[in-house]
Formats: structure tokens, sequence, C-alpha cells
């Protein structure tokens, strides 16, 4: 099977190392990825801020560069939102405002085809155990977008569990909002931070070594709160934990 | 009472303080899980809340789209059955109207149900200028009343205060309105109940004019509807001579029959109720029962204006229930205070700024005191889809390019055209990461990232370099 990786833009800049973990565990389950060069980012950030104009252009974008690819697969729960959520919405309101702006068959025609890339192991290639060893305890935080839009729903956790040597501490209040959102963790800084440092210490509270996520973006408000507070656990992604096995261990 | 918002900084300035403050923080958190987590498991009892919610979500967009209609019919039930209705077009018009109503009276007290709509348009003030004591009955409105407070929720006013500061209001300030607090109050729930009651009753049999909001009005019967879960409420609404309601224009459903999809859904996703403890209707008036005069204020005040966006209408679906802010963990750090506005919270995000408009300071921010995080959509028994509403809102004010807009603006414009050149974005990202060892821990313009939060390190290179000399 061959699938086109979507990046995304944060992991391409401030996280590769996610990229990289994703690409070499599809290839570690037999499946063959393809890196669209002409890709970018999925307008999420100029979306939620309320720039609908200019997020049109990389939705086009979006259409363009992924077109022909069965499967399109995404480390981050909140990009595959967008594409899946946001683009069908946006199609519909350039329709009512009499514009095509070529959305419509770009929404349609993306939507069915993006996957998270715990959805995809799950639910495409129909495995929950891809082989991996990580001998640490971990809490998994399901970012909303993940939980609420994409409807991920046991998935990650499922992979976690199938880990060897991984014990995996159930995260108290787990379907609170992390505070990050976008440009809300920059509007709205202290509110953001007040719900990032509730979810610290109830993740520090598992007594869990590592904070787990599908999403780069809250990781990167959650590691950034960690690392002030010089904390013991560390943010990290599932695709770097699904990548490490006993004989190469990743992280 | 000096309890407007009038003046507030906007939210994020306003919720910074709220933020800091221990004991707002604890009294809120306490507060919403206990009933967040109460809600869950009446709302799970039902096996059709799906159909339900959807139900509510029809009823109330069918009534929205034909509202013209209804609200004519409305006015025909309730002139049939004995009442005066009145049409105030803004806060002004309906402060007037029931100004002049109860000076018709000869009365310079009133009691009051709790009612959203009525501190909507700062009516006690109004009344308060013209020197009329406009009375709350409604235990948090009351304790917010005494206590010279602005309510910080829809259904829990006093929601940011614990028992102890509400023994200290009562023993404090009840003195002054009427009945004093009985001596040596403790702040057990049942012994302030009992000096609320007691301070209360004589409110009641003394007062000859009431006025109410109403959660629904039957346009076929001209039936209004209020639930209440104290009992204070039925008092003001059978004791007293004159009844004033004033009620939103989008408070109409159609038919009687509606009104039974809203008895399972409010009280379950406001109170965790199965069934109200007090809902009480009435129709005009009848001799010998109840009220001798009513009159119905219908109040518009910015609801036509929100009716007018495709988007942002479906605010107007909103039962108050409360269930989205019991939810949101924005108001759960902010506190309804920050929001400026008598309707806090998701609701109050998404309502407010449609119907004050978005050119005032705290009326522009408040389309961006959320994380998008979508709990409140999940919550929402007539499934008001807040997240769409929220970010269509932020679209309208940006397009208004108020301070700091325009320049965002043309960063996101940059950005778009960026991301639309990949060779330049990664160019820029090259150089970005070329230089990463020169870059400060807590770089300039990033001091709303970085006041609380450190920034990742940035890796040696970006993705689509490694991939460009891994695996081509
Ligand atoms: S928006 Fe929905 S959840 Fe919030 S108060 Fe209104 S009806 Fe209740």
């Amino acid at each position: 099977m061959r699938v086109a990786l979507f990046v995304t833009c944060v992991n391409d800049a401030v996280y590769p190392a996610t990229g990289v973990a994703t690409v070499k565990l599809l290839e570690r389950l037999g499946v063959e990825v393809d890196f669209p060069a002409g890709q970018t980012c999925c307008g999420q950030p100029q979306f939620n801020t309320g720039y609908r104009h200019e997020t049109e252009v990389l939705v086009r974008r979006m259409g363009r560069v992924f077109e022909g690819y069965d499967h399109i697969v995404t480390p981050s729960g909140s990009c595959a939102a967008m594409v899946r959520d946001a683009y069908p919405r946006m199609a519909r309101r350039a329709a009512a405002e009499g514009r095509d702006a070529g959305l419509g068959a770009i929404a349609t025609s993306l939507a069915p085809r993006v996957y998270e890339l715990t959805e995809f192991l799950v639910d495409v290639l129909g495995v929950t155990d891809v082989g991996a060893y990580f001998p640490h305890t971990v809490t998994y935080h399901p970012s909303c977008h993940g939980l609420r839009l994409l409807g991920l729903g046991d998935r990650p956790r499922r992979l976690l569990q199938a880990v060897e040597g991984l014990d995996l501490r159930e995260l108290p209040g787990a379907e609170e909002c992390c505070g990050f959102g976008g440009t809300f963790a920059v509007k709205n800084p202290d509110v953001s931070t007040a719900m990032g440092a509730d979810k610290v210490r109830d993740a520090a509270a598992t007594g869990a070594e590592v904070l787990c996520g599908a999403d780069n973006s809250c990781l990167m408000h959650l590691g950034g709160i960690l690392h002030r507070q010089d904390a013991p656990m560390r943010a990290l992604h599932i695709a770097e934990i699904l990548l490490s096995t006993k004989a190469e261990p990743h992280v | 009472m000096s309890g407007t918002f009038v003046g507030m900084p906007a939210f994020p300035k306003a919720a910074r303080d709220a933020v800091r403050d221990e004991t707002l923080r604890g009294n809120l958190r306490h507060a919403t899980h206990t009933i967040r987590d109460k809600r869950a498991t009446a709302v799970a009892e039902l096996a059709d809340w799906q159909e339900l919610r959807e139900a509510g979500r029809r009823i109330k967009d069918h009534t929205l789209r034909h509202l013209d209609r209804y609200l004519v019919q409305l006015e025909e039930s309730v002139t049939a059955a004995g009442g005066i209705v009145h049409w105030a077009a803004d806060a002004d018009e309906a402060n007037r109207i029931v100004g002049e109503l109860v000076k018709a009276t000869g009365e310079s007290e009133v009691v009051k149900v709790k009612s959203m709509a009525t501190q909507e348009i700062g009516l006690n003030e109004a009344l308060a200028a013209e020197g009329i004591h406009a009375y709350e009955t409604d235990l948090a409105e009351l304790i917010v009343q005494l206590g010279d407070d602005r309510p910080s929720h829809i259904l829990v006013p006093a929601i940011h205060r614990n028992r102890g500061e509400i023994r200290d209001i009562f023993r404090e300030k009840m003195a002054s309105w009427g009945r004093p607090a009985p001596d040596g109050l403790t702040e057990e729930p049942a012994d302030l109940a009992e000096a609320a009651r007691l301070h209360l009753r004589e409110k009641f049999l003394r007062a000859k004019v009431a006025i109410s909001g109403a959660n629904f009005m039957v346009a076929e019967t001209g039936t209004l509807v209020v639930f209440e879960s104290e009992g204070n409420g039925r008092m003001c609404l059978t004791l007293p001579e004159t009844l004033i309601s004033v009620v939103g224009i989008e408070k109409v459903v159609p038919t009687w029959q509606d009104l039974e999809v809203f008895l399972q859904t409010l009280p379950r996703s406001s109170t965790a109720e199965r069934m109200n403890p007090y809902t009480s209707m009435w129709t005009g008036t009848t001799d010998g029962d109840g009220p001798r005069t009513f009159h119905l204020v219908l109040l518009d005040n910015g609801r036509t204006d929100a009716l007018a966006d495709d988007i942002g209408r479906q605010a107007l679906r909103c039962i108050r229930c409360s269930a989205c802010l019991n939810v949101c963990p924005v108001y759960e750090r902010a506190g309804g205070h920050a929001y400026g506005s008598v309707y806090p919270g998701p609701i109050g995000a998404i309502l407010t700024p449609q119907l004050r408009g978005t050119t005032s300071e705290i009326d522009a921010s408040l389309p961006y005191a959320s994380s998008l995080c979508g709990a409140c959509y999940e919550v929402c028994p007539v499934a008001i889809d807040i997240p769409e509403v929220l970010v269509h809102l932020r679209e309208k004010v940006a397009e208004q390019g108020g301070p700091g807009h325009r320049l965002e603006k043309a960063a996101m414009k940059a950005a778009s055209w960026v991301m639309d050149h990949p060779a330049v974005m990664a160019a820029g990202e090259r150089a970005a990461l070329r230089t990463r060892a020169l870059h400060p821990k807590r770089p300039p313009g990033a001091g709303a990232w970085t006041e609380s939060r450190d920034l990742p390190e940035l890796p040696e290179e970006p993705f689509r370099d490694w991939w460009r000399k891994n695996r081509t």
C-alpha cells in the first residue's frame, strides 16, 4: 500500500522527529510512504483566527498536492479534523455566498481520504500491536479535536496498551482541553497557561514519566509548561513511542 | 445596586485577574465539576437524548425561521386571554415601558423572578433611577443583589461565592434591605436558606407588583412558562396584583406540545434534575386567581440583528440551561465576570457580541475567549455549534479591523502566501534553523507565549530536508 504523508507545518518546522517516526513506523508495517513536496499547511491557524479567505488558497493547495492518493496520513489530530470537518464547512459557506472557489470538489475528495495516524493504523491497517517496545510509564492526553471532531475514541490507548513494557496510566479529566487552542494560547495567555498547568498537574499525579499525545501543537504548549517547571515528565508524540523497539530504542 | 458591566476591560485582561484569584478559582472549579458530573449522569439516563436534542434544535430553528408569524400569533393569544402586549426595540424602550407600568400602579416596590432578560437591559438600575425598588427573590440573585455584586453564571449567579462569603453578606446587608439576618447565622446551607426565606417572605406578602421573564412562550395559547427550583418565582407569579413579564422575542415556541421536549432537556441540562421542581405556566388573567393585570413586554434588543446572520442566529436557540458554562474550561478559570456581560461562558461569547455588536473592546474580545475545544457544543441541548459561531464572529471582528487586527490580517495574508509557496517556506525554515543557536530563549514578540511557557528547542533540520536526504 502506498500513502501520502501530510506532515503538517508544525511538525515540519519544529517536530521533524515525529514526521520521521511516522515514516519509519509506516514502512515497518509494510506501507510505502510518499511525501508530496508541495505541501505546507492545512490552514487551521488562519481559519480558526477568522481568516477564511486567506485559508482558501491553502485548501486549494492541499487539493492539488494530495490528488491521486487513496490515503493521506497525518500525525496530527487537529489537522486531520481541519480537512475533514472544516473544509466541507468552508465549501458550504462559499456555496451559500454564491461562490464555488473550487472548494466543494476538494472538500468532497479530501475529507474521506485523510487519516490521523492512529486511525489509519487501527482502521485501515487493522493493527493495534505495532511491535513496539517502550519500557516507561505513560499517560495519554486525547486532544480535543482528535476526541470530539475525529472521534478517535480509544484507538490511541489501544495502540499504547499493546506496546511491550509500557505502563499506561489513566489521565484524570482526560477529555478536558489543555488550553492550547491555536491563537488562543497567545491571545489569552493567562487562561491558556492555567489550563495547561492543571493538565500537567493531573498528568504528573499519575506518576507517568511521559505525557503522550497525537497532536504536537498541544504537546508544544504542555511541554513548554513542563520545561518551565523543570518537571521530570516529558511530552512525546505517540508516533515516536510506537516507533521504538528493543533493537532500536527510538527515544 | 452597581451591578453593571459598563467599563469592563477586555476579556484577556479581566480573565488575568480572575485566574490569579485562588478562592474564586476554587469556588468555580468545585461548583462546575459537581454540576457537570451530575448532568452527565442525568443525561445518560435517557436513551433518546440525541433525538430530544435534535427535536429541540428543530423546534427552535423552525420558530426562528417564522418568527414574525409566531410573534403575531402570540400577541393575539395573549390579548385574547386578557393580557396586554408591548413591543420594545431596545433596552431603553423596555425599561421605560416597565417603569411607566409600575408607576401607573402607584407602587414603589416590586418583587422579581430571576430573569436574564431584565438583567440584560439593566432593569433594576433603570427602575432605581425612577425611585422604584426591585427586590430579587431567587436565592442566588438575592446574594448578588445584597452583595452589590454582578451575576457570574446564568443559573447560579452567585456561583463565585462560597458559603462563608454568603453568610457574611447576609449578616452585613440584609438589614438595610428588609428583615435582618437572624442572630448567630452560621454558614450551614439550611441556616442560610432559612435566613433568605424569612427575609423574602416579607417581600412576597407585601408586593403588589411582580416582574418576571419567561423560559418559553406558547404562540397558540399565549401561555408563558417559568422553570425554577425554589418556588420563590411561583410566589411572585401568583401573589401580586400586577405581573409584568419581560421576554426576549426568541423565547416563543409554536405549540403547547413543543414544551414536551424542553420539559425533558432543560432540567437535566441545567440542574441535572429529571423533572423541574417548579414549572409555572400562566395564560393571561383569570378572575379571582393570580394577578389581575398581566403585561408582556416583548424584547428585541439586538435579536433581529442576530437573526439576520445565517450562522450566528443559532445562538437564539439557546434555552439558557447553562450546561455550556459548566463544562467550559475557560469559564472555569476566568469566571463569569470576565465576560463583561450577563451572559458569560461559551453562550455569552457568541450571544453578547451579536446582541451588542463588536465595536467595544470587550465585545470584540469575546469571540476569542475560547480554545475551540468543543465541549460546549457536545453538551448543548439544542445543539448550538458554538465553535462554529465563534470562528464566524472572529471573521467579522477581523474584517472590521479593530486594534491589532490590521497587523494580524497582514501577517495571516503573508503566512498564507508563504505557505502557498513551498520553496519560500522551506528557505525560511532553513534560515531559522541554521541560526537556531543564536535564538534567545525568550525571543522578543513571543511574550504572550514565553511569560509562562518555554518554546521548544528547534531541530537541526526541518522534516522536508530529512526526507530529501534520506528518502529521495
Ligand atoms: S448555549 Fe446551549 S448549553 Fe449553553 S446555555 Fe444555551 S442551551 Fe444551554
